[in-house]
């Protein structure tokens, strides 16, 4: 980052910088003489370094478990010696008095201590996914997908997860202001009020609003009626990650706007043609389509499983998943559309294919036309307009259209293509015909494209209002600001991807004064200080006037969704009749892709801590973006050069200089195995200058290099290696488990034949559990009373995780799990109780790719109990490690003995203790952790203790699927499953009896609870390239 | 050269020794003791309340039920405290002026809560359940103690682990039929006094403790004495 000096934190100096190997050649021979499959998570594991040697012979990686703080010899031994007198009293404090504040009127549906779930969704840029969220006395604490919603089907992404921090984040905006001054809401509804009049007056000329995709019925309606008062007023959208190519190619196909609709339970093979449907909410839908997908990979009737091809050029987790992938650069992804539309007898022409190509897509027409209407092709929603229409044309040629694939009418209220639609807005602020701008959502100073100078034609504008829950660097240029309401604080509505309405219901009364959106319009239509409620209410009563309203009303927000409202499919033929030219590529020029940053997206979350130290699902980076490069870039532009021998690359990543169309940002690189060479892929969302205090100082501005005529796809970079280096916290190399083999994988033909493939290990347990008890361990199933009534278990199905972290954020929001910051990080100090640990295979120009989650494994023989002193950690009769912490005294012997490295411990006060409104946050159930106390997975025991209680009151067993872990209940492919594995019925039982399931580091004998379930892949017999296996 | 010492300081160093011994052991005890007395365990006190409430008028002398107020007692892990509503149901109608209820007019006009001091106060790191109790045939009395006899509310038991670990262990010891549970003036079985229950008399504590064991399904004291049970 130009901004950033040489003395800042991030950079460090290239003084004493000595090269590090790693020759991709020599790797390549090593992995062809290597027998049978290698796993590798690292670059550095691969070439075999010393820095990774020691890594995996650590506790906790790097220096976690030491005393490096700048504290002197003498420092330290005062604080040991106050420490070692004040030890003895601690045990010795009176509790202090607590005081009870019960209600004055009791709500008549509460049960005090009891949480109440109530139907929701969350609207996320013009699409929205149906929530339940559990409140404790009217606070939401936890949020979950809606089970009788079939967008969600209870399943949700990470976002919708950490979306309930940003309600209690302590930095949203909480004041009105005018021109930064506090400013009571009286005086803004009379300004406004005025400037009402005025622009009615003049029929509305002047005046024109500013906001992101929207999908509510009731604010549309809301709009319209502006519109009809306001005749010459306009309403501009902008979403810096938008729809824009999808809508363009609809319109080429159809000549109008369609959403597709994809039924992927329907197809037994897929191609994405980079359509990255397996990660997360920018592609509408992926909860739900992921969870149809898996389901056709899960064999668990037969040994049917459907195919994924994916070309692509950024890797994605839907790349990973692929059975077969082709690494393209950006723009060559239109010609291998153009390719396989022609061979399927699309009337178009490719351009120049390499042999390689060719092939593939001989062998994938080919597959296609063998699954003739039970196939699909998905464009990505970054790919041009011209990927997309293709991609019409060849459903509608292979007879997919209502088979695999459907056209409803657009969710969004009024599409339009928002690069355009901002284009317009600021020609006109330029102009001087814009005077009134109200602004609700968004920073379009931050995030709209940097050729339209929206900064400067918006100081045109006479009067600016910015309705927002933050104040952000929009807020500056800003006359009026109002906070605006989060979506669990106000009524609204929308509607998912398939068209679903939704009444979006509150939680809680907003926090800090805020306005809702439709709030903010009803001025206009001269209803201010009309409620949400009304507004909403009013809306939905005018499209159901003949019901009786007042029950209709009732079952829509009780149900989460309004009945039947699904857009009807539209019957539609694409037809293929002026598509642009295929641009010219110059294969030697570097190609820029702009991507929605896997957990902050737009920058939207940057003030979210949880995402903030989520590890992004593939370079596994937390709390900056990097800029993903190939390998072989890196080694051919030199970039390996690491700090010192011991470091490894999490540390210090060069600087690169990249110059797009005119115009620079810094960037600390990634090599990120899988990516094309020639290219480069850069993050958005990160490096803004006005946020609070968590996303402060985070990442680069990749909007700083993004035009508007490259939104997301660019040719002729210039890249210029710095000598400066960004220090990043990387995760990728923590908790390693040395060459162990976690990941097991077969070929479908292989597994097939032998299906039992993943008990091959000789030190594997017996299947049944057995009663051989060769170990040292106490045999508590030999023990009275112990795993007599339930033993619960847990399954993971490697074949069906994606990767998608939403398991990591859920675990945190339901285990009160506290960030520790980017430094901690960075020495092997982080919290999250699960960890998706990703395995690459093969060669790093396109290797495989495995997500394995790694939560507390549940040992019988647990490694964990028989070291500790104190007791803190012991077996339950039902089979769990019970983790005691107010016993811990933090020697973290179990830690060290822990084979699997999912103990976590508090070397700091990581819980926020002083914050009110994060406290209300906090899930009442789980205790919230201290400084010097190791924490762990417990399988959700405050879960599992409500079912068995509610169970034992009522005076039955606990019944399967019950009790469901936050992280599989969040799960949108169902690849963990949880339950009693003393039931023979139960699901859990019944997946741990498959052929393919396997204990990690079965050799230790220590009898995990959590077991895997081997992943499969399903290669196509007639094409053999890079990603398939020896 | 002349001893320093007569020969008796060997007795004083002998006895020196066996002093510090025991004054460790006393200091032990004394800590243990301390541990276990009220000034920790604040049992036996009762904390000034800002109305002082008499369990002992409200459920012997008016016969309310425990659960006119802890209404959530069966269904929750939180018994409740009632809403100013609560009171106000009786108090809007006798000793309307009284002005030792001031504060509860106050609550009940202002709309802000009552502001008791807990008594029962478990660390934030135990979760007990009081629905599992009542539901198992655990008397309010066998760890609140005589309530309806408290003109004011105090603790009755210590609270500490040890405490509840005396029942986890042995819940025979306290079990009582559960149409029971809520009846201050219960009394355990003994010889001149039976308890009946299925048509069963019972003379003695312990037999009608494996009998109700049995027919509430409690889980096996090794189950209700692992520590996920309360901690978590």
């Amino acid at each position: 980052m130009s901004n950033k000096s040489d003395s800042s934190p991030n950079l460090i100096s290239a003084n004493q910088i000595k090269p590090a190997s790693l020759e991709l050649e020599a790797v390549r021979k090593k992995l062809a003489e290597a027998k049978g499959p290698k796993y590798w998570r690292t670059l550095e594991e691969l070439s075999d370094q010393k820095a990774f040697g020691e890594l995996l012979e650590r506790e906790f990686p790097r220096q976690a478990s030491e005393w490096v703080d700048p504290v002197s010899r003498r420092g330290f031994l005062k604080l040991a010696g106050a420490s070692m007198a004040l030890a003895g009293l601690a045990g010795c404090t009176r509790q202090p008095l607590e005081q009870i504040l019960p209600y004055v009127r009791q709500p008549e549906q509460l049960v005090p201590g009891k949480p109440i779930f109530y139907a929701t969704a969350m609207p996320f840029h013009g699409h929205a996914l149906p929530l339940l969220v559990e409140t404790h006395e009217f606070r939401p604490t936890k949020i979950e997908g809606n089970p009788l919603h079939a967008a969600s089907m209870g399943a949700t992404d990470l976002f919708a997860q950490a979306s309930i921090l940003n309600l209690y984040d302590p930095d949203r905006s909480t004041t009105l202001t005018h021109m930064g001054e506090l400013r009571p809401w009286g005086e803004f509804a009379m300004a406004l009020n005025s400037e009402v009049r005025a622009r009615k007056a003049l029929q509305g000329a002047g005046l024109r609003f500013l906001t992101g995709a929207v999908s509510s019925p009731a604010f549309g309606w809301q709009m319209k009626t502006v519109q009809q008062s306001f005749p010459q007023s306009k309403w501009h959208r902008w979403d810096p990650v938008n729809r824009d190519n999808m809508r363009a190619g609809s319109k080429l196909a159809f000549g109008g706007y369609y959403d597709p609709i994809y039924k992927f339970e329907n197809a037994a093979v897929v191609v994405s043609l980079d359509a990255d449907f397996l990660s997360g909410a920018w592609f509408p839908g992926f909860v739900r389509y992921a969870r149809d997908f898996m389901r056709g990979r899960k064999l668990e009737n037969g040994d049917q499983m459907n195919r994924l091809y994916v070309a692509e050029s950024s890797p994605s987790t839907t790349g990973a998943k692929a059975d077969h992938r082709l690494v393209l650069r950006p723009s060559e992804v239109e010609n291998i559309a153009r390719g396989l539309a022609a061979k399927l007898g699309v009337a178009v022409t490719a351009g120049h294919l390499s042999g390689d190509q060719q092939k593939w897509i001989d062998a994938l027409a080919a597959d296609l036309m063998e699954h003739k209407g039970k196939c699909l092709v998905v464009p990505g929603e970054f790919q041009s307009p011209a990927v997309h229409a293709l991609t019409h044309a060849i459903n509608g040629a292979l007879g997919n259209i209502g088979q695999t694939v459907s056209y409803i009418d657009p969710v969004e209220v009024d599409p339009v293509e928002h690069g355009q639609s901002i284009r317009e807005l600021i020609a006109d602020m330029n102009a001087g015909k814009v005077e009134t701008l109200i602004i609700i959502g968004g920073n379009p100073a931050y995030n709209t494209p940097v050729d339209l100078e929206f900064v400067k034609a918006l100081d045109k504008v006479k009067l600016r209002i910015q309705f927002s829950s933050y104040k952000n660097e929009t807020t500056d240029h800003m006359h009026w600001h109002v906070p605006e309401t989060h979506y669990l604080e106000a009524w609204s509505d929308a509607r998912s991807y398939d068209g679903t309405a939704t009444i979006i219901q509150p939680m809680i009364m907003p926090l800090y004064d805020g306005k809702s959106a439709h709030e903010a319009l009803s001025a206009f239509t001269d209803q201010l200080g009309t409620s949400s409620h009304e507004l909403v209410q009013t809306y939905w009563k005018s499209q159901h006037p003949t019901v009786d309203f007042e029950t209709w009303w009732r079952t829509a927000v009780h149900d989460g969704f309004v009945k039947d409202s699904a857009s009807p499919a539209r019957q539609v033929t694409p037809k293929i009749a002026a598509l642009p030219a295929l641009p010219a590529a110059d294969p030697g020029a570097i190609e820029v892709s702009f991507r929605p940053d896997p957990t902050i997206y737009d920058g939207a979350f940057i003030n979210n801590a949880w995402l903030q130290e989520t590890p992004k699902p593939l370079s596994r980076n937390t709390w900056d973006n990097v800029a993903m490069i190939s390998p072989a870039m890196a080694k051919a532009w030199g970039l390996y050069l690491l700090n010192d021998e011991n470091d490894h690359q999490s540390d210090a990543q060069r600087i690169l200089e990249v110059e797009f169309q005119g115009r620079k940002v810094e960037v600390p690189y990634w090599p990120q195995p899988g990516h094309p060479d020639n290219a480069i892929t850069l993050f958005l969302g990160y490096g803004q200058e006005k946020t609070g205090r968590v996303g402060a100082g985070t990442g680069y501005d990749a909007y700083k290099v993004r035009p508007s005529t490259a939104q997301y796809i660019g040719a002729g970079a210039i890249i210029t290696v710095t000598n400066r280096f960004w220090d990043i916290a990387v995760t990728q190399g923590h908790f390693s488990m040395e060459e162990r083999e976690p990941v097991k994988v077969a070929n479908l033909e292989e597994f097939i034949k032998n299906k039992n493939f993943a008990h091959e290990h000789p030190d594997e347990e017996p299947k049944d559990g057995g009663d051989r008890q060769e170990s040292l361990y106490p045999n508590f199933k030999t023990k009275e009373n112990f795993y007599q009534k339930y033993a619960w278990g847990m399954s993971i199905d490697l074949n069906s995780c994606v990767g998608c972290q939403a398991c990591a954020v859920a675990c945190q929001a339901e285990n009160n799990i506290s960030v520790v910051g980017k430094e901690q990080v960075q020495r092997g100090r982080e919290m999250q109780w699960i960890r998706i640990d990703s395995y690459y295979e093969g060669d790093p120009a396109n290797p495989s790719v495995y997500f394995q989650p790694v939560p507390c494994m549940q040992c019988e023989n647990a490694p964990c109990e028989p070291v500790c002193p104190v007791g803190a950690t012991v077996h339950s009769t039902e089979g769990l490690n019970d983790m005691v912490y107010n016993r811990c005294v933090g020697t973290r012997y179990c830690s060290n003995n822990c084979p699997y490295k999912v103990r976590r411990f508090n070397f700091f006060l990581f819980a926020d203790y002083d914050t009110p409104s994060l406290k209300l946050g906090r899930n009442p159930d789980v205790t919230v952790r201290s400084r010097g106390v190791m924490e762990k997975c417990t399988y959700c025991i405050q879960r599992i203790t409500a079912a068995r209680i509610a169970s034992e009151k009522e005076d039955r067993d606990v019944r399967d699927g019950e009790i469901k872990t936050a992280c599989q209940q969040v799960c949108p492919t169902e690849a963990i499953v949880f339950g009693d594995i003393n039931n023979p019925d139960s699901r859990v039982r019944k997946i741990k009896d498959g052929p393919r399931r396997y204990d990690l580091l079965a050799e230790l004998n220590t009898r995990p609870r959590t077991t895997y379930v081997a992943a499969v892949r399903n290669p196509n017999p007639k094409l053999a390239s890079g990603t398939e296996r020896a | 050269m002349a001893q320093i010492f007569h020969r008796s300081a060997n007795t004083l160093a002998r006895a020196s020794i066996l002093g510090v011994v025991l004054l460790l052991s006393a200091v032990g005890a004394a800590l243990m003791e301390f541990q276990r007395s009220p000034y920790v365990t604040a049992q036996h006190i009762a904390p000034e309340q800002p109305v002082p409430f008499s369990h002992q008028h409200h459920a012997a002398g008016l016969g309310l039920d425990c659960r006119y107020c802890h209404t959530s007692v069966e269904d929750s892990s939180f018994a409740g405290i009632p809403p100013t509503k609560t009171c106000m149901n009786c108090h809007a109608q006798i000793w309307t002026n009284a002005p030792m209820l001031a504060p509860v007019r106050y609550s009940f006009s202002s709309g802000q809560s009552l502001q008791w001091t807990r008594v029962h106060d478990l660390p934030d790191f135990v979760y007990f359940n009081h629905s599992i109790h009542v539901n198992k045939g655990v008397g309010c009395y066998s760890c609140h103690g005589q309530v309806d006899a408290m003109p004011l509310m105090y603790e009755e038991n210590t609270l500490q682990m040890e405490w509840c670990l005396n029942c986890h262990r042995e819940p025979e010891k306290f079990l009582r039929p559960k149409e029971k549970v809520f009846d201050m003036r219960y009394q355990q079985p003994s010889i001149a006094h039976a308890v009946e229950v299925d048509g069963k008399s019972y003379t003695s504590q312990f037999e009608l403790g494996k009998a109700l064991r049995q027919k509430y399904h409690l889980r096996t004291s090794q189950d209700i004495t692992s520590c996920s049970t309360c901690h978590r």
